[in-house]
């Protein structure tokens, strides 16, 4: 596989396994605003996901959907940080921080990138991150001096670029994630 | 033969299906037409890339045109061609009308300070007294906002 496919993958790997995570909060967040916050972050995160397992099926010749939910848990090469299940508020606040800040960063070099397909994309999912980086900065205004935010930054941060693949949190969400697709036969048309 | 006015003229009829006071001529989401041998080929941009009404709109602008009689192709673009700055003079009062305030231009960065400032007008009473609720609202495109004038709450599009 192609360097280039293999970022497409890392970052829609990202980008979908956090959007699932996130999209865990619908219905039980601490108050209703942040219910339709974390639901409509998740549903921009899975649509960059797309966007960019698209770009990526092109190169492989396969379609968005297989990439995204035809490989084994160990093949996805997500980071640490979003494979994990985080029931606590402020663990998951620590965690949309730390992924916001690592995201821009490297939305910043796409951007810049020669690969006019690749620049075009990265700054078009930019215009939508800038609401994800502005939620992430009103919250980690509020919770600031609170200790347990804190250590929940020191307990993730170090989480940010390791990518392992098939780790048990991970796996346990693939479960749920692809069994209704698994539950047909291969080539069902959805 | 199809001419490409007229698979404009077609395009301005297809409503956006989550905001369907606008057409998809307004949002300024066709990117180009282009006709060859009675083949229709439409350039198209998503507004978000998670939005759900992609593939409907998609749908009703390949059924608009075959009602013309032309074979449509409708290719979907991931560049960056779109923003809220494209859509039209026509398509921001539409929205004004519908009750969803439309987006503010694109200049300066986006930044927390100015959307908790009172730089955005109520679509009903026009009165500038107006507070962000929430960053985030019932699609990808908008965030809902209070006005303090007529204690309405109301809905504005993103500008992206």
């Amino acid at each position: 596989m192609s360097e280039r496919a293999q970022l497409l993958l890392e970052i829609a790997d990202d980008e979908l396994i956090l959007g699932w995570r996130d999209s865990e909060w619908t219905g039980i967040a601490p108050f209703l605003e942040e219910d339709v916050a974390f639901s409509s972050i998740a549903q921009n995160e899975i649509g960059h996901a797309r966007a960019l397992y698209e770009l990526a099926a092109r190169e492989l010749g396969t379609t968005a959907d297989e990439l995204a939910f035809d490989r084994k848990p160990e093949e996805y090469r997500c980071s640490a940080l979003v494979e994990l299940r985080l029931p606590e508020w402020e663990r998951t606040i620590a965690r949309h921080v730390l992924y916001e800040q690592a995201d821009a960063e490297r939305l910043g070099r796409l951007k810049a990138s020669d690969d006019a397909e690749l620049a075009g994309l990265a700054a078009k999912i930019d215009r939508e991150e800038v609401y994800h980086r502005l939620h992430a900065e009103m919250w980690a205004e509020r919770l600031q001096d609170e200790p347990r935010y804190q250590a929940a930054l020191e307990e993730l941060q170090p989480l940010v670029d390791r990518r392992n693949g098939g780790s048990p949190e991970l796996t346990a969400l693939w479960e749920e994630m692809t069994s209704v697709r698994r539950s047909q036969p291969a080539g069902t048309t959805w | 033969m199809v001419t490409e006015a007229q698979v404009w003229e077609a395009l301005a009829e297809v409503p956006d299906p989550e905001i369907p006071v606008i057409s998809v001529v307004d949002l300024g989401v066709v990117r180009g037409v282009r006709v060859e041998e009675g083949r229709v080929h439409v350039e198209f941009t998503p507004t978000f890339l998670g939005c759900p009404a992609l593939e409907v709109m998609r749908e009703q602008m390949a059924a608009r045109i075959a009602e013309l009689g032309a074979e449509a192709e409708v290719e979907v673009v991931l560049d960056d061609s779109w923003s809220t700055d494209k859509i039209t003079p026509e398509g921001r009062e539409k929205l004004r009308e519908a009750g969803f305030a439309p987006p503010t231009p694109r200049g300066k960065a986006t930044t927390l300070v100015q959307l908790q400032s009172n730089g955005f007008r109520c679509p009903y009473c026009g009165s500038r007294d107006t507070a962000l609720e929430n960053l985030f609202g019932p699609t990808p495109c908008r965030s809902l906002r209070y006005c303090r004038s007529c204690r309405q709450p109301f809905e504005q599009f993103k500008t992206i």
